[in-house]
């Protein structure tokens, strides 16, 4: 495998490891505190703190209370455009999915190795992006049977569909609507593991290169290294994008359930 | 042929996909920044739009790249 041949591994940051109990077992399933469950506690006590200084509620407010409510406003905007007045209930899920994943993936991207510690991006696991894309799913399938009972499965048939064409378009839809979860998943799982091997292999150029002698360095190192920073800052764009894209899809999912079609 | 040749060139092959939809993705936005230009005061209300179409297309970009990963270290 030519994985293994490399001499950076850009696979091996992926590494979920036990840090606390690693023979603790319930049920026969391991429940060791891991890296990945240490960042994502990590995420949740930044997250809180971000919260915490923002909702001191003052008549004037100061820049982190902007802040907060900059997000805030943003999310209930979209939240408006995309479902309408009912949509602002969904307004505390929408937002703690979309700091959580945010901060998630900046907090992956910190260059904490230069200390020593190893920053360990959660959201670049499908077990972790798939059940929150679940969590979206069973939201949407709750609310639609519960707001229009088996009225739901007229989503799958758009208004004026020809008689003769509903046994054909009824599979496709219903097709696409249950691929969603998975695409959803998917998509930030990929993007953000993408964007790490990319940044492990150009570093591994980098190393190589200096390794390899002088004029490897200035021919191959010193590139790369350039295009590193670069894709860093592409990184920090992918970040915030993946994660408005997750709640951006998530409200427009909510919005088929609330107001069908 | 070699197994683990077969493997590389499927990756390989995988990925002219990414290349695809890097032409989807500035398909997306060049389309929307060419109209919005044309007419600016709309442009803000169809940003929500133009990030769907950027998901949809950058998703079938990702879907070679797990091809690609799925032959390199799992097949």
């Amino acid at each position: 495998m030519a994985a293994e041949t490399a001499k950076v591994d850009p696979m091996h940051q992926f590494t979920i490891e036990p840090l606390l109990g690693a023979n603790m077992d319930v049920a026969g399933f391991n429940i060791a505190f891991t890296n990945s469950a240490l960042w994502m506690l990590i995420t949740a006590v930044v997250l809180w703190i971000f919260m915490l200084g923002g909702m001191k509620r003052e008549l004037v407010p100061g820049r982190w209370q902007m802040t907060v409510e900059t997000f805030t406003g943003f999310i209930d905007d979209m939240l408006e455009a995309n479902v309408g007045k009912e949509g602002r209930k969904y307004v505390p899920y929408i937002f703690s999915l979309f700091m959580f994943i945010l901060f998630a993936n900046l907090l992956g991207l910190l260059p904490l190795g230069i200390v020593g510690l190893h920053p360990f991006t959660f959201t670049s696991h499908f077990t972790v992006t798939g059940v929150l894309a679940i969590i979206s799913f069973s939201i949407v399938l709750i609310v639609g049977f519960w707001k229009h009972g088996f009225h739901f499965f007229s989503l799958f048939v758009p208004h004026g569909t020809p008689l003769p064409m509903i046994p054909i378009i009824f599979p496709i839809e219903l097709i696409s609507f249950l691929v969603r979860p998975f695409s959803l998943g998917l998509r930030l799982f990929v993007a953000m593991m993408a964007g790490h091997v990319l940044l492990e292999v150009l570093s591994s150029f980098v190393i190589d290169g200096w390794n390899a002698g002088a004029g490897f360095g200035l021919l191959v190192g010193v590139p790369s290294f350039l295009l590193m920073i670069g894709i860093c800052a592409l990184e920090l764009l992918v970040a915030a994008i993946q994660a408005y894209v997750f709640a951006l899809l998530s409200s427009l999912y909510i919005n088929d359930a609330e107001n069908l079609h | 042929m070699d197994m683990e040749a077969a493997k590389l060139i499927g990756a390989g092959l995988a990925a002219i996909g990414a290349g695809m939809a890097a032409i989807g993705v500035g398909n997306v936005f060049g389309s929307f920044l060419e109209s919005a230009l044309r007419n600016p005061g709309a442009a803000d209300g169809q940003q929500g739009r133009l990030f769907i179409g950027f998901a949809a297309a950058e998703l079938l970009g990702l879907l070679a790249f797990v091809v690609a990963m799925i032959l390199i270290f799992v097949a």
